[in-house]
């Protein structure tokens, strides 16, 4: 039999650790537990952070704001500073899973496992999200890009939890955008995914455009050619198809059950062209 | 170990290891057998439980995680002399055939109208969109909780 750790605040987390530095850390459980069971990662001494309470909510701090990383999904979407001000983060979370899993996954719990089709990785990727890494002996943080270095791989160390997410809080008027494409709306695992922070000009030109992709290689992959190619112009169809057509060659997917490298490579720029309908919807 | 909750209203002590999933403990120690496993992956839907009210997933929760807190399992909900009105208008609509997904799409149903009593078809349609049911196409399911909801916002309304 395994231990299972419940502690109550991070005093009790960081004893739990120093008496079981085997363990592995987890939250909504619903890829650890997964795992477990399926037999990709034996059965170990287990510590569960669902009920630090100190490590759950969202905190205001003017251009930024603090996700605690015990959120789950669920909670995150009822937080008006979440629906309010990060729209495109708040669009992957709602179709993330299903109301099963929002209830109990947490967005810590999805970067950690750094799925290259994790839903809320494209999104904190435009949002320059820096993960903030806590240990009995202190914190430190960096930016999430450089925190995830590959599937399931990032730079947490033995004895570290993935304390709070900080986001930038984008301009209010910039045009945030997500969208996924799966096999169905619930429950599935994404194909591609495309996050787009947008800022246009009164007279409707591109001031400033951040993109990012998912499901199309090991990490999440932002473009900044794609981007560059929007700057300075009126967000039309001819320039959106420019830039789908680098988009298309940055990409890296691979073929697997779901999907074919060709498909996902193909959808990843028709994700883009989406942007034209958005623009007349914000005008 | 002993881990002490409440479940269906009665103060349960269970006694055994603390990572035994959830849908075991109901299931053999406790003969709770409504709640079902499916896929023991967290896709299906048939072994959702409500913690404290919200539906989770007990084949993807270890038992320690059950300390303290108030679950309700379908053994929960209305007796067989008298159903719940959700089961009521699942019998009525023929929204159950082999039944193996029917618990948990009732306590997502209860949990659904609990939160939005006068949920329309699209927001029924995403609270159960995490359940699987390989017989009835849906539609019949669907069909049960809007009429449950019409008959629970009579018995409010005088």
């Amino acid at each position: 039999m395994n231990h299972v750790l419940l502690p109550r605040s991070l005093n009790d987390l960081w004893s739990a650790i120093r008496d079981f530095p085997e363990a592995a850390v987890y939250a909504g459980g619903t890829d650890l537990l997964v795992k477990i069971r399926n037999g990709s990662i034996p059965p170990k001494d287990l510590i569960c952070l669902e009920r630090i309470e100190a490590l759950k909510g969202v905190v205001d701090h003017g251009d930024r704001l603090v996700i605690l990383a015990a959120t789950t999904f669920s909670q995150l979407l009822q937080d008006p500073a979440i629906t309010n001000r990060l729209p495109v983060l708040a669009k992957a979370i709602a179709c993330l899973g299903s109301p099963l899993i929002r209830n109990m996954g947490t967005i810590g719990g999805n970067v950690c496992t750094a799925s290259p089709a994790g839903d809320t990785l494209a999104p904190l990727y435009i949002l320059n999200a820096r993960v903030e890494l806590a240990s009995e002996n202190g914190v430190r943080s960096l930016p999430i890009s450089q925190f995830i270095l590959g599937p399931g791989l990032t730079l947490i160390e033995t004895g570290e939890i993935l304390s709070a997410i900080h986001v930038e809080k984008p301009h209010p008027e910039a045009i945030q955008h997500f969208e996924k494409v799966g096999r169905r709306n619930a429950l599935a695992c994404s194909l591609a995914s495309m996050a787009a922070i947008i800022r246009l000009t009164d007279d409707g030109t591109v001031l400033a455009a951040s993109l990012a992709w998912g499901s199309m290689g090991p990490t999440v992959i932002t473009c900044p050619e794609a981007a560059n190619r929007l700057i300075g112009q009126p967000l039309s169809l001819d320039r959106l198809t420019e830039a789908a057509a680098i988009v298309r060659k940055a990409v890296c997917p691979i073929t697997d059950i779901r999907a074919t490298a060709d498909y996902r490579r193909t959808i990843a720029g028709n994700l883009l062209l989406r942007l034209c309908t958005l623009q007349m919807e914000s005008s | 170990m002993s881990i002490n909750c409440k479940i269906n209203g009665k103060n349960t002590e269970i006694r055994g290891p603390a990572d035994r999933r959830v849908v075991d403990v109901l299931r053999e120690d406790l003969g709770l057998t409504g709640t079902k496993e499916g896929c023991g992956a967290g896709e299906c839907g048939a072994c959702t439980i409500l913690v404290e009210g919200e539906p989770r997933l007990s084949c993807l929760m270890m038992a320690a995680q059950l300390q303290d807190q108030d679950i309700t399992t379908i053994e929960g909900i209305g007796e067989p002399e008298a159903l719940h009105p959700i089961q009521e208008a699942f019998v009525e609509q023929g929204a159950v055939q082999c039944g193996f997904c029917t618990p948990g799409m009732v306590l997502s149903a209860v949990h659904l109208l609990n939160c939005y009593p006068e949920a329309d078809r699209s927001r029924i349609r995403r609270a159960l969109s995490g359940h699987l049911c390989r017989c009835t196409g849906y539609v019949k399911i669907v069909d049960a909780v809007e009429a449950a909801a019409r008959a629970m916002g009579k018995e409010i309304k005088p």
